[in-house]
């Protein structure tokens, strides 16, 4: 059975520039990335471009765990701009940083080829069907962020992660425009 | 070509840091801890090869504070796109140090793949500038003042015996508590 997002709530297109301000309102000034074609022109376009965003762009995404976790110990907050492909690649650095050395890790993951409106665990891509039981069996708080009305998740998610130094992943589950 | 042994190395440094921040990995940690535990050391475990990024990080959080990298030739292999990163952010606090001692030490001492790398020409290649090699304890002793001050990314490859066998201190070094130590002697210096 596919669970479809409601219609009215599909209707309202995830934006970049909605995530854009969403994250900076959260005080992120560092963005630490291998492109990822689900946020490439929506998102991480902008953030190079954005004069308030410093983007650091890695070789292989596990480098970003401990980027993030040594500027944490200057009071920086940076947000992790992946696809998840590579969160799976990185998936030992994500249990030693994040969860037992309880850094502080805020991760925004691109669904590759997540069909819209359907929920990622009812995904026919395995790779995406996989991701959130993973998270959950490792105790990693997750969102999805799929259309606009999902906005309003990013500011408490970053703020938890900083506060209670615990990682917290962001699932982007269509390309922003 | 004659080699260093690492725990003299780090005593000559240990006699140049001060406020710095070290971040030492696996052997290197262990041997470093020894000589001088204290709470502006940050201990990399758990995902071999991260040092070097949890150095750029700390140098770009820190920019008035001086990180000193202390990674083993296994771990840097398996991080080495790192090097990239760290030219491209260049930093001007950080310097890395890599133990070359041609195995695993910490997981057995089996041989790296190709004991004999160059490192320093792998970092120049990636674009950091100044790049050194060192097998000789008295010209290490001579220049690491100078290179302490100097501005970075500096990039040093300490060539060295394999050490002795160590009973390793995992429960101290890798869990969450060293590392709210440097945050709690961090704070206390602002």
């Amino acid at each position: 059975m596919n669970i479809t997002i409601d219609a009215t709530t599909a209707e309202r297109q995830l934006t970049g520039s909605s995530i854009l301000s969403a994250i900076k309102a959260a005080r992120i000034e560092y963005v630490l990335s291998v492109p990822d074609i689900v946020t490439s022109h929506g998102l991480l376009f902008p953030i190079a471009d954005d004069p308030a965003l410093r983007l650091i762009r890695v070789c292989k995404e596990d480098e970003c765990l401990g980027i993030a976790a040594g500027l944490s110990y200057g009071d920086k907050r940076a947000l992790i701009l992946i696809q998840h492909t590579g969160m799976l690649y990185a998936m030992n650095a994500i249990r030693a940083v994040a969860i037992e050395h309880q850094q502080p890790i805020c991760m925004m993951v691109g669904l590759l080829e997540k069909e819209p409106g359907v929920a990622p665990r009812e995904s026919k891509r395995h790779g995406i069907r996989f991701i959130e039981p993973i998270l959950d069996v490792m105790g990693i708080a997750h969102h999805l962020i799929d259309s606009e009305d999902d906005i309003g998740k990013i500011g408490p998610a970053v703020e938890g992660c900083y506060k209670q130094s615990r990682p917290v992943v962001l699932l982007i589950g269509r390309r922003p425009s | 070509m004659t080699m260093m042994k690492r725990d003299l190395c780090f005593r000559i440094l240990a006699r140049h840091v001060k406020e710095e921040i070290v971040v030492a990995t696996y052997s290197s940690a262990h041997d470093w801890n020894a000589i001088n535990d204290r709470p502006l050391n940050h201990f990399s475990f758990g995902a071999m090869g991260l040092a070097s990024s949890h150095g750029l990080g700390l140098a770009l959080g820190l920019p008035h504070r001086r990180i000193i990298v202390l990674d083993g030739d296994g771990s840097l292999l398996m991080n080495l796109g790192s090097l990239v990163t760290i030219a491209a952010a260049a930093p001007k606090n950080l310097i890395h140090f890599v133990c070359q001692n041609g195995s695993y030490e910490a997981n057995g001492g089996h041989p790296l793949p190709n004991p004999e790398v160059d490192f320093a020409g792998i970092a120049r290649s990636a674009g950091i500038r100044a790049c050194h090699t060192y097998s000789d304890l008295s010209a290490f002793e001579a220049e690491i003042g100078g290179l302490l001050q100097a501005e970075g990314p500096i990039f040093a490859v300490l060539r060295i015996e394999q050490g002795p066998p160590y009973k390793p201190d995992y429960a101290n070094l890798h869990g969450p508590a060293r590392r709210a130590a440097l945050r709690a002697a961090l704070a206390a210096a602002r």
